[in-house]
């Protein structure tokens, strides 16, 4: 890859905050701070964030339970994220969403989503706008192993081939359906084979490596800009983490998740900027810092903020709010 | 009695009737391996493996299959792993499941079951919280039923397995973990007959599912004002037991509905209308309903609270309904 030290360094710097991110729901949950479930994206950052790094802010995408990752690698900010996983007002759903459901329009995010599969048909309707107004936003939806087994995933692979529409679809392909191993429930090798159904290029690649991640979204995005319609890509990646936190993952070994931790994506990054002399130790410490800090801040201003009255629990149902809620 | 809990009577009771009868089988998203997501299916993992089957993330199919598999000479069990999933194969039940026996004039027998968890729990959120028994009240064709306890759970599950009508079961998430007595000998729960868990004379409270233990909590409390209040557990909508709910408001002449589902258009409106077509001149004062406001469940704890009815709201209806407040 033959990029400036200012935007690996960046792409670094985006996985690092979802992983400082991640790491403090977890221990945070543990701790029983946080209501709910929590979903978590370790291990899979390098999705998100190559990705990501190929959208402008006007581009839309539409995330999953496990879409933390996909917030901040879009621009999201961590103080509301966390209010949001706490409960509280100041939370980007103030308080009606949850880990599940967070979502920030101004920035294209049409919301992460409790319904595996749910996202895809929002997608094929983003692009069908787009196509309608004439504009060269793309959208990116992003979908796990499982979600690609429910026939939302394939009335819209159709439907956006169809139409020519300017979606991506990202299967994240981590291996696991909570309990489930995705060759026991999955009819292909590779998920990116069911693009052939849909007369869409499909494609396979390491969702580890975030080089490999960029380069092949960036051309899927270069021809959606330019009308050339849909691609699926798949980034086959692994769930270091449970399903959920709390998760007894009593459906896999230790050893297995052992041998995935070593082929992580941020310590595999690291290893190489350092070789390419584009990461200095000095360099990764301070981006390490500088994330744990902004997650502690953002912890802070969770902490310090209230929760949300009981009544406001009866706005938000229409625009129209005249005592729907009641 | 020894006592069980909530989700090991489900286990008892398929363990049974999976024993006694082959063609019972069971399907859907993680079950094989930790029997559920509640774990209800644990004791079946090591003697029933071939009959125990992980399913893809297909809800269409789920259920759709169940019909397939139930027309086919077999009596399957899915699993909707959570009820606000069930509209992502609504399809195959309301328009498939509740109308071939009907539309193909009687030819059709249909021994499956679809059961699984609703209800709120610790902040799941919208669209993992709902209860939506009402829908399939309203639609004609299935029978629905939402225990409340661990005693009938089995008994009205072992009877749904030895149904040949499709049956709907709803099981409320915080039930999982309660103890209750549950007889070691065999026994079955009849569809349609309602349990008066607490007798009183001054107001009844008709109610299912987590509802009903919050209605006991509100009787307890009230007893100290010198209320007493009936609590009855109607434990299947469909078929619905009028007399027990009608005998009892021609004693108590005051009539509460109380369930987790929105109180706008929820099962307890259809209850009182059929309360004062029948049993009008028995009423000292108008049917009050107590049911979740009319929004989705929010995630922040003080909301869900807000939202989600308990013993409080039934207390309030109680008085209210009495003109004590
Ligand atoms: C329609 C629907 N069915 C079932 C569920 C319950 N559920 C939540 S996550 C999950 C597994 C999802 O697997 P996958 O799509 O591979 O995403 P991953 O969790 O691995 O990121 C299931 C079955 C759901 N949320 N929505």
């Amino acid at each position: 890859m033959d990029y400036s030290k200012e935007f690996l360094q960046g792409l670094y710097r985006t996985m690092v905050r979802s992983r400082a991110f991640d790491s403090k729901a977890e221990e945070l949950f543990l701790e029983g701070k946080l209501p709910g479930f929590i979903h978590l994206y370790i291990g899979e950052e390098a999705i998100a964030t190559g990705v990501m790094a190929n959208l402008r802010k006007d581009d839309y995408i539409t995330s999953t339970h496990r879409g933390h990752g996909h917030m901040i690698a879009k621009g999201a900010d961590m103080k509301k994220m966390m209010a949001e996983l706490y409960g509280k007002i100041t939370g980007y759903c103030r308080g009606k969403g949850g880990s599940m459901h967070i979502a920030d329009l101004s920035i294209g995010v049409l919301g992460a989503n409790g319904e595996v599969a749910g996202g895809l048909p929002i997608a094929s309707g983003a692009g069908m706008a787009i196509k309608l107004k004439k504009t060269d936003q793309v959208v990116v939806a992003f979908f796990g192993d499982g979600a690609s087994n429910r026939g939302a995933f394939h009335e819209a692979l159709n439907w956006c081939s169809v139409y020519k529409l300017p979606v991506i679809f990202v299967n994240e392909n981590n291996q696991f359906a909570s309990t489930e191993r995705v060759q026991e429930t999955t009819s292909v090798q590779n998920i990116s084979d069911r693009a052939v159904s849909y007369s869409i290029p499909g494609v396979t690649i390491d969702g580890n490596d975030v080089s490999a991640v960029y380069e092949t979204v960036k051309s899927a995005v270069e021809r959606a800009r330019n009308g050339g319609g849909p691609t699926l890509i798949e980034a086959k990646t692994y769930r270091i983490k449970g399903h959920f936190v709390g998760d007894p993952t009593l459906y896999r070994g230790k050893k297995e998740v052992q041998e995935y931790w070593k082929r992580e994506p941020i310590g595999r990054f690291e290893k190489k900027l350092k070789e390419m002399g584009m990461l200095t130790d000095k360099e990764k410490e301070n981006i390490k810092n500088e994330a744990e800090k902004e997650v502690e801040e953002a912890v802070k201003f969770s902490e310090d903020s209230p929760f949300p009255e009981p009544v406001s629990a009866l706005q938000d149902l229409f625009v129209d709010d005249t005592g729907y809620g009641y | 009695m020894r006592e069980i809990t909530f989700s090991e009577a489900l286990g008892e009771a398929m363990y049974e009737e999976m024993t006694r009868n082959p063609t019972i089988f069971t399907y859907g998203e993680d079950i094989a391996k930790q029997g559920g997501i509640f774990g209800a299916y644990k004791p079946l993992l090591g003697k029933f493996s071939d009959r125990i089957i992980d399913t893809p993330i297909s809800e269409e199919v789920i259920f759709g299959s169940a019909l397939g598999a139930a027309l086919a000479g077999m009596r399957p069990v899915a699993e909707f792993h959570f009820a606000d999933f069930i509209f992502t194969g609504m399809t195959a039940v309301t328009n498939q499941i509740m109308k071939i026996r009907y539309m193909t004039g009687g030819q059709a027998k249909l021994p499956l079951v679809l059961r699984g968890p609703d209800g709120i729990s610790k902040s799941a959120a919208a669209q993992h919280s709902e209860s939506i028994e009402t829908i399939f009240m309203h639609v004609p064709g299935i029978k629905v039923i939402i225990p409340s306890t661990p005693y009938d759970m089995k008994g009205l599950f072992k009877t749904a397995l030895r149904s040949d009508d499709p049956v709907i079961c709803f099981e409320h998430k915080l039930l999982y973990k309660m103890k209750g007595p549950v007889p070691e000998e065999e026994y079955y729960i009849p569809f349609g007959v309602a349990d008066v868990k607490r007798k009183g004379k001054d107001v009844t409270v008709v109610t299912t599912s987590r509802m009903v233990h919050e209605s006991l909590k509100a009787a307890e409390v009230l007893l100290k004002e010198d209320i007493d209040v009936e609590v009855i557990d109607l434990r299947t909508l469909i078929p619905l037991d009028k007399k027990t709910v009608i005998d009892s408001v021609k004693k108590t002449h005051h009539l509460v509905v109380a369930h987790e589902t929105w109180r706008k258009g929820g099962w307890g409106a259809e209850v009182a209308s059929v309360v004062q077509e029948e049993a009008f001149d028995y009423l000292d004062a108008p049917i009050l309903r107590v049911g979740a406001r009319n929004v989705h469940i929010p995630f922040s704890p003080p909301l869900q609270d807000f939202v989600v009815p308990d013993h409080k709201d039934v207390e309030k209806a109680v008085k209210k309904v009495l003109g004590e407040v």
